[in-house]
């Protein structure tokens, strides 16, 4: 067996590969967090619940209505989204004007409710939710082996993130998020319903959330406490990268999950700690981020 | 020369309402120590012991909340500092006095408080919240791997010990008024901390920070202390819960302490001296009231829904709201 660095290379590639598919699921949760961001100005603290919401509720929706995984990785999503445009229009709109604090303090509250109620209901120890027939096995690269189902985790991902991109910066929707990120009073001036586009934004952010957590299901212990560690995980991603640009969050999810698969690999016991150390460094460096603007 | 005694007749009077109103205050103050004074006759010890120790750490959080308009998420990290540090001592050396470990444990929160302040103060605003919390994950990764926590289980067993060698703390009564007295003393220090020029330049940087930059002040080095000075006053309070409890666990550690302790201070009243230690005192009753009934389980739903009925219907707190029913209802 070849080695690199007295680590076999199959050992590092598949550490490398499931470093990729964490950094994925950075990059989307980051994602969400910095569209909420951008036009909202808030942390969305609830962002993890929402992903943990993703999550259960494919597992839920097999359960329930025996919905087959297709329908739920578009469904689920769908019925976060719009839970998310609800709390936005009842609560979150109400202390807009008010200190930011306070909009990441009533997320907080939003969180803990909601992984609270869950946890009551079906406990910490985890749902359990069969792979797709169509993705069980994989396939050998020779170097390592590669499941079907990781691979097409990180597609979709990656494609979600681009498409996100692409509406962002191609559209004509996506000019009047940039538009109302930059001065959102001016454009309510323009004839445009600002109120609406915070509402869809919000949604939008949750639903990418979701969209990840219902990615997660088949391969990661589903209960309602999956969202709480990731979260503060996705923060430190966050201050790293930067909330400035959409590809910066991509680029920096995948880039952290990346550094913790090799830490994995090298310093098993840092690897839970290593982006926190980064974030460090980062800040000491670089106080902005990776790709952050402001000063 | 009328105009003049009118100026005069209202400086006067001014001068004397804000007699009047000072000394309402220290009546209150007085009424105040005196329930504390007199509380273990009537309820048992050691759950005012708990609430003590929370309300020196929201106090202690408030000093950074409520007066320098900071959001520290990762206070739990200088709660479980202290606590682990004082434990650890405590445990290992017998010889040891009480009042020694609590004081190492302080200051191990103090310089983990200038570790993290010099990290944190680079960002502002939301990112200051997302830093602090990050930070803490960090060290809570620390105590959950370090040999001498005791891991998941906690560390057990630590002996109260004497205070100054002399006085015997296993007695709850002799424990309650040592707690009481650290309370006390932290509190006024904070009481000192924010009537003096240097709180006076922490609530100009709360409420303009550019503006005090451009006044001159080093806002930096302002944040830092207050940051340093909160952190320490949090040690102090996880060194005292221990002694306490005679346990140190990860629970202090945990983000899930950190949000809790901002319940408190933003549901008793940011930015008012009291308002924590009423927050504390609520907040610490309730989890207790709720674990003896059915609703034992639902405590976390329970807290995140009056983080948010708090957020959305009375941002100013239960302090906060009756000074300014009073305000309005006295002039």
């Amino acid at each position: 067996m070849t080695e690199i660095l007295g680590v076999p290379v199959a050992v590092l590639s598949g550490q490398l590969m499931l470093g990729v598919i964490n950094g994925a699921f950075y990059a989307l949760l980051s994602l969400g967090l910095a569209v909420i961001f951008g036009l909202l100005k808030i942390i969305n603290f609830a962002h993890g619940a929402m992903y943990m919401l993703g999550a259960m509720g494919t597992v839920l929706l097999f359960d329930a209505f025996g919905v087959n995984y297709w329908v739920a990785l578009f469904l689920a999503p769908v019925i976060v989204g719009c839970f998310g445009i609800v709390l936005e229009y009842f609560l979150l709109r109400r202390i807009a004007g008010q200190d930011h604090i306070y909009s990441l303090l009533l997320t907080f509250g939003i969180a803990l409710i909601l992984q609270g109620v869950l946890t009551n209901i079906y406990g910490v120890s985890g749902l359990r939710y069969s792979m797709p027939e169509v993705f069980r096995g994989g396939m050998n690269l020779g170097f390592m082996f590669l499941p079907y189902y990781r691979a097409w985790v990180i597609v979709a991902a990656l494609l979600v993130c681009f498409g996100t991109w692409f509406m962002i910066e191609k559209t004509r929707l996506g000019s009047y998020l940039r538009a109302g990120t930059e001065d959102s009073q001016l454009m309510q001036g323009f004839g445009i319903n600002v109120p609406l586009l915070i509402s869809l934004t919000y949604g939008f952010g949750v639903m990418l959330a979701a969209f990840a957590g219902a990615l997660a299901a088949p391969i990661y212990s589903v209960s309602p406490v999956m969202g709480s560690n990731i979260l503060i995980v996705v923060f430190a991603v966050v201050v790293i990268g930067g909330m400035g640009s959409i590809a910066g969050a991509v680029i920096t999810g995948l880039m952290m999950g990346v550094v913790e698969g090799f830490t994995k690999v090298f310093y098993p016991e840092g690897s839970a700690a290593v982006i926190f150390l980064v974030m460090v460094v980062v800040l000491l460096i670089r106080p902005s981020g990776l790709f952050g603007k402001e000063a | 020369m009328a105009t003049t005694t009118t100026q005069t007749d209202i400086q006067q009077s001014i001068v004397r309402q804000q007699k009047s109103e000072q000394r309402k205050k220290q009546i209150l103050n007085l009424v105040l120590l005196a329930l504390l004074l007199l509380a273990p006759a009537v309820l048992y010890p050691v759950f005012l012991m708990k609430i003590l120790c929370f309300a020196l750490f929201a106090v202690a959080l408030n000093l950074l909340l409520g007066y320098t308009g900071l959001l520290s998420f990762g206070h739990a990290a200088f709660l479980a500092a202290g606590s682990y540090t004082t434990g650890y001592l405590l445990s290992s050396f017998p010889g040891l006095t009480t009042e020694m470990g609590i004081i190492v444990g302080t200051a191990t929160s103090l310089l983990l408080g200038l570790g993290f302040g010099l990290v944190a103060i680079r960002r502002q605003g939301i990112y200051f919240a997302m830093i602090t919390l990050a930070l803490a994950q960090l060290v809570y990764f620390f105590f959950v791997q370090a040999p001498f926590t005791g891991g998941e289980d906690g560390m057990h067993g630590v002996p109260r010990g004497h205070l100054f060698g002399l006085i015997d703390l296993s007695d709850n009564n002799a424990m309650y008024y040592f707690v009481l007295a650290v309370f006390l003393g932290g509190y006024l220090l904070v009481q000192r901390i924010v009537g003096s020029p240097f709180g006076q330049v922490l609530k100009a940087i709360k409420q303009n920070e550019p503006r005090a930059v451009s006044l001159g002040y080093n806002v930096d080095r302002y944040k830092l202390l207050a940051f340093v000075l909160s952190a320490g006053l949090a040690g102090l309070a996880g060194s005292v819960k221990t002694v306490v409890f005679q346990l140190a666990s990860l629970n202090d550690a945990h983000w899930h302490m950190s949000g809790e302790v901002i319940l408190m201070t933003l549901l008793g009243g940011t930015g008012t001296l009291l308002g924590p230690v009423v927050g504390a005192g609520f907040v610490v009753t309730l989890e207790y009231q709720l674990s003896q009934g059915p609703l034992g389980d639902w405590v976390d739903p329970i807290l995140g829904a009056i983080f948010v009925l708090t957020v959305m219907a009375f941002r100013s707190g239960i302090v906060g709201e009756i000074q300014n029913f009073m305000r309005k209802n006295m002039s």
